[in-house]
Parts: C-alpha cells; structure tokens; sequence
C-alpha cells in the first residue's frame, strides 16, 4: 500500500499529463465527425509520433540535470542522412536505417565526449554542436528533397494491417491474433517498441539508474561510487538514438529530406516544453521518458482540439486560427505554472532555492 | 610575457586574439582573390562595429540575466514585439511606448521566474511563444503598418564625427551596465545571486525583486536593441529577432561568463559580440557556404569554451 502510494507521488507529474491528455482528446473525439475511429487515430499518431521520440531524446540529459539544445538539429541531420540511404533493396532499406540510428548515437556520443571530458556546461555544449549539426545537415541537403522508400512510408504511418498486406505475407488471410492487433496504428506500435526495447531495459539497469542517481546530487553518486561519467556518456548516447529514431521517422513519414534549422529550433524548444509538461524536473533526478511521451500528447491534444472548437458557439473565437498560436504559449505557461503550487506550500523559504 | 598574460583576463585575450586572427585570415584571403585589403579600412570596420551594435545591446542584457544563473529566451519576440507595438501605435512616442513594452515583458519574466519559481529556460520559453501569438493575433499574420519615427531613423542610421549613433548609443549602455554591476549595490547582488542565492536571502536582500529588476533590465535593452533594429531596417517585422537569440548567448559565454552565474565580465561580453560578428561577415566575405559557416561557427564556440571555459575537475 505503501509501495504504491509512494509510486504514484513519484509519477504524478506524469500521471497528471496523461489524465490532462484523457481530457482533451476525449473532447476532441467527441466533437470530431470521425471521432474514435482507427482513421483519425492513425491520423493523430502521425502528427505526434516525431516529436515523442525527440522529446525522449530529450528526457535523458534533463534527467542529468543538463539539457540538450541539438536534439533538433540532430534529427534534422539524421532526416537529410536518411534521405539519402534509406531507400533500394530491403537489404539496403534495413541498413539504411541502422545507419541513421548509427548517426544519431554519433551525435549524441559526440555531445557527451565535450561535456564529460571537455568540462563544460551542457547548454552551451549542445547549442554549438546544435549548429555544427545544422551545418552538416545543410551540407548532405542544401536544398529539400531526397528520397526515402515509398513502402515503408506506407506501413510506418498507417494502420497495422497494412504490414502483411505492403509486404504480401499470408496472402491466405492473416492469422486470428494478427486480426485482433490489426486496427493500431504503426506509429503507436513504433513508440511502444521502443519503449519496451531499449527505454525500460536501460531504465532497469545499472546504467540508468547511475543517470537518475548523478542527476538528483551528482557529488553524492560520485562518493558512493557511481561511474558519473559512464552514466553521463551513456544518457548523451542514447539520447542520440532517440534524437536519430525520431530523425529516421521524420524521414520515413515526409518521404524526404529538408535541412531547415528554423523547424530544427521549433522541435527543440517543443521537445523542452514536452518534457516539463510530463513531468521531467529540469534540476534532474526526476521524472523519465514515459512522462514526457504524454507530454506531447497533451502539448498536440491541445493543437487538436482547436480544430474542432464550433466557431458559432460561446467558445467560437477560440476557432479563430490567429489566436491559436497564443492559446498555445498560454496554456505552456499555465501548465508549467502548475509546479508553482509548491512554492506557496512551503514553510520554510530557505527550500525556495532549489 | 607570462606574467602579463596570467595578470590579464583570459577570455579577453583569448578573444582579442582570435579576433585578430580572423582579420588577419580574411585579409590574406581578399589579398589573394581580389588584391585588396578591404578586411583592414576603417570603412569596412566601422560598418562591422555599426552591425555589432545591435547584437553587443541583446548581449549585454543576457549578461546580466546569465550572471544569475538564469537565461532569458524571450529576447526574439521582445524585440519584435516591442518595436511592431511602437511602430504600429506609438505615433510619436514609438520609443517610450517600445521600452514600455520591453519593460512589462521583463516584469511578467521576472515574476515567474523569482515568485513562481519556475525554471527561467521554460518560463521565458513559454513567454516568447506567448508574445509571438499576440503579435500574429494582433497583425492577423500580415505585415503591419509600421513607421519609425525621425528620431528612431536618426538614432539607427545617423553618426557623430563619423561614428555611427548606434555604436555610440552601445557604448552608452556599456557603461552603464558596467557602473550597474561595479558601483551599485544591484551589481554586488547580481553576482552574489549567481553564486548562491540562499545565502543571499539569509543576509537580508529580498532576492525577488533582485531577479525581477534583472530580467526587466535585460528586456529593456532587448526592446531599445529592437527599437534600433526598426529604424535601421526603417521598419518592424515578425521574427526580426530570431537571428539575435543564440549569438547573445555565445557572446555571452565566449566572453568568460560562467552560463551557471556568478562570473563574468562585460568587456568579455563586448570582445565575444565583435568576435562573432565579425566572425559571420569575414565567412560571408570568403564566400563560404552556410553549412560551411554553421560548422566553423559551432567549433569556434566549443574550441574557445575548451580554451579557458572549463569547469574544475575535483568534486565538490
């Protein structure tokens, strides 16, 4: 009982995103004419799949209490790379993909090498590298464009039926289990594999548990004999694979390739606000990468119900397509004001200062 | 020789020297192409130190939230915001109105930041977002109507005995930014608060309105910095100071500023704000491609940082 109680106050920023998340897209589906279909689902997915993966990438330096202002333009790197090799032969396609996701640890390794044995601050560490990135991504793509393997596009963005039926296994009809799974969209399968395959194994590991360790008191884990740099390198590293995935799907979902650090800036400062939002401390030590996954949900919930608000109602101005962009900022602030209740609980204020 | 460079501030010589080699590069390359040394007249460096201006005004203010230990990634759409506002309404106040506008964004940043606690990367994130969905709400996404007023297009295009206005007015807000940190009591605080506010607030300071007057400074000179922009470019528009965020910072840190808060000095931050732009002109003079400028940018920042900008390697 206990046990529990304890879990849930360690979660509940991220259980608080995800009840916000329930909330909204439940309004959403509602008020959609294809509201709770496998259509606008599949739909949805699409639109938020890049952005979880880059807001995971995100989560494991700010769990080091550090932050990554490249994630965007690694994605973008990773995009303009995939543009180029993941295409031709299945054979090529799948080595074109391990290649992206190769690059995307490069970068994230490069990231942790400067910030480990270099000694400086990450922000400043990755807003430069965040330009070198940008600056290879321009050079492999000066302009959009590229190619990316039409098939997989078509089996990554839609529903799980489309697998057997791009590829033509089982032309006798898909066995019963298949039928019963056939109705998710890929992108959630996407995010769920990863989630099962590489977050949680590291989560549980040694490895993962010195990130949570350094990032809640880095001189602590140190005295009790925790590998800080080890823990370091590898939250950088694997950060990059999940800046890379995020890149490759990008990729795979447009078709091509576009080298465009205005939309690299845009992705980093939202995979920021997704973290916060789910539930990720900025000082470090707290939170992971299943927060912030529904913290983009609630952050495109919110772009999504917009969509649907009637415009001759009461609420009709909130229709109004010049006010979205404010509505957005509004509800980033209120929602990252809501850790602000704990500043008004305090007894002591000497607790303020962190 | 030693003695004199361990005496003299590192990053300062460090800069010093980087900008020179810069200079000395380019000249080497315009001598080579074109037979001239264009790099070196005082023409060309005047214009240099004229294009700084702006971006040295953005910097100075950033140093000052830095040194808290604090960031404002407001600065894009203060500026803009506060010059489309005094463009568009101001008639002929435009620069009271512009610093108004400057001056309550830095308060609503200030506030969030020191009563509501909530990180300043966020905080500021979330007040830009804000700022640029009230402008496109505002101008309902067009270009707005926008007229600086003579004294703006003065102040940004005039010069005195053959100094530009806006290096004059830079200087200007050098010294007194520099007087605010070295002779006022607002300076001892600025930097005790970057190194442990805690300890501040128990010698008595409310250290609130310490962070509130510091992030109203910084968007004060961020709105005057936007003002300039418009009457340079003799009008205001969207997104004008999108370009300004990330050099800001660099300058800020290539200077010597600790980004953690609590060291640093302005003649660092002047010497990183001429470094790079400097630095962007002299790469657009060899012809160098903007991939080419991106990566040469971003292992400048790394490679001076890694010079003199590393943390200590015992734990404490």
């Amino acid at each position: 009982m206990n046990d529990l109680r304890l879990r849930l106050s360690q979660n509940s920023g991220a259980l608080l995103a995800l009840a916000m998340f329930v909330v909204l897209y439940t309004f959403y589906s509602a008020l959609h004419p294809r509201g709770f279909t496998t259509d606008l689902f599949v739909q949805n997915s699409n639109e938020s799949t890049t952005l979880i993966l880059l807001a995971m990438a995100q989560t494991l330096p700010v769990l080091l209490g550090g932050i990554d202002l490249s994630v965007g333009a690694l994605m973008t790197l990773v995009n303009s790379v995939a543009s180029e090799i993941v295409s031709g032969t299945p054979l090529q396609i799948a080595l074109g993909c391990l290649g992206c996701v190769a690059v995307g640890a490069l970068g994230g390794l490069i990231n942790g090498l400067v910030i480990v044995y270099g000694r400086l601050q990450p922000i400043v560490v990755t807003l430069a590298t965040g330009a070198v990135f940008n600056g290879i991504a321009l050079f492999i793509r000066p302009t959009p464009g590229g190619r990316v393997d039409g098939d997989l596009n078509w089996v990554v963005t839609n529903a799980l039926a489309e697998l057997p039926a791009t590829y033509g296994w089982w032309p006798d009809g898909a066995p019963w289990w298949f039928e019963a799974i056939a109705g998710i969209p890929a992108p959630v399968v996407v995010v769920v594999l990863v989630v099962l395959l590489i977050w949680l194994p590291f989560r549980n590991s040694e490895t993962g548990r010195a990130v949570y360790a350094v990032g809640s008191n880095e001189a602590g884990a140190y005295m009790s004999g925790v590998k800080v740099d080890r823990a370091k390198l590898a939250a950088y590293t694997l950060g990059g694979v999940f800046a890379g995935l995020a890149g490759l799907y990008f990729a795979i979902q447009t078709g091509s390739g576009n080298a465009d650090p205005i939309q690299a800036g845009t992705y980093t400062l939202n995979s920021i606000a997704a973290v916060v939002i789910g539930g990720t401390s900025l000082l470090g030590g707290a939170g992971g990468v299943i927060g912030s996954i529904f913290g983009v949900m609630v952050l495109r919930a919110i772009t999504f119900c917009f969509r649907v608000v009637d415009t001759a109602s009461a609420v009709g101005f909130l229709a109004n397509p010049m006010l979205q962009p404010m509505f957005e900022g509004v509800i980033l602030l209120l929602a990252v004001s809501f850790g602000a209740a704990r500043v008004f609980r305090i007894r002591n204020r000497l607790e303020m200062f962190r | 020789m030693r003695a004199m460079l361990a005496g003299a501030d590192r990053p300062l010589v460090f800069a010093g020297g980087f900008i020179l080699a810069i200079l000395a590069v380019g000249s080497v390359y315009t001598l080579a192409t074109a037979g001239t040394l264009t790099l070196l007249s005082p023409t060309y460096l005047v214009l240099q130190l004229k294009v700084a201006a702006f971006l040295g005004i953005v910097a100075a203010g950033m140093m000052l939230v830095v040194l808290l230990g604090h960031i404002d990634l407001s600065v894009p759409w203060t500026m803009a915001a506060s010059a489309m506002l005094a463009t568009a309404w101001g008639g002929p106040m435009a620069i009271p109105v512009g610093l108004a506008v400057g001056l309550a964004i830095g308060v609503v940043n200030g506030i969030g930041v020191a009563y509501l606690r909530v990180p300043s990367m966020i905080f500021t994130l979330g007040v830009n977002v804000v700022l640029r969905g009230l402008m496109v709400m505002l101008t309902g996404g067009f270009s707005p109507s926008s007229q600086p007023t003579e004294t703006m297009l003065y102040l940004a295009k005039g010069s005195v005995l053959g100094i530009p206005n806006p290096v004059l007015i830079w200087g200007a807000i050098c010294l007194g930014v520099a007087f605010v940190l070295r002779r006022t009591p607002l300076g001892r605080y600025i930097y005790a608060i970057g190194n442990r506010e805690s300890a501040v607030y128990l010698s008595g300071i409310d250290t609130r309105l310490v962070l509130v007057a510091t992030f109203a400074l910084c968007s004060l000179l961020a709105s005057a910095a936007g003002l300039l922009l418009a009457g340079y470019s003799s009008k205001a528009f969207q997104a004008m100071g999108d370009p300004y965020l990330l050099p800001a910072i660099a300058a800020v840190v290539i200077g010597g500023t600790n980004i953690l808060g609590g060291s640093g000095k302005l003649s660092g931050t002047v010497a990183g704000t001429i470094l790079i732009v400097l630095l962007q002109s002299v790469l657009s003079v060899m012809a160098m491609p903007e991939a080419g400028r991106q990566i040469i940018y971003g292992v400048v920042i790394v490679g001076m940082l890694l010079a003199y900008g590393r943390g200590e390697k015992a734990r404490s």
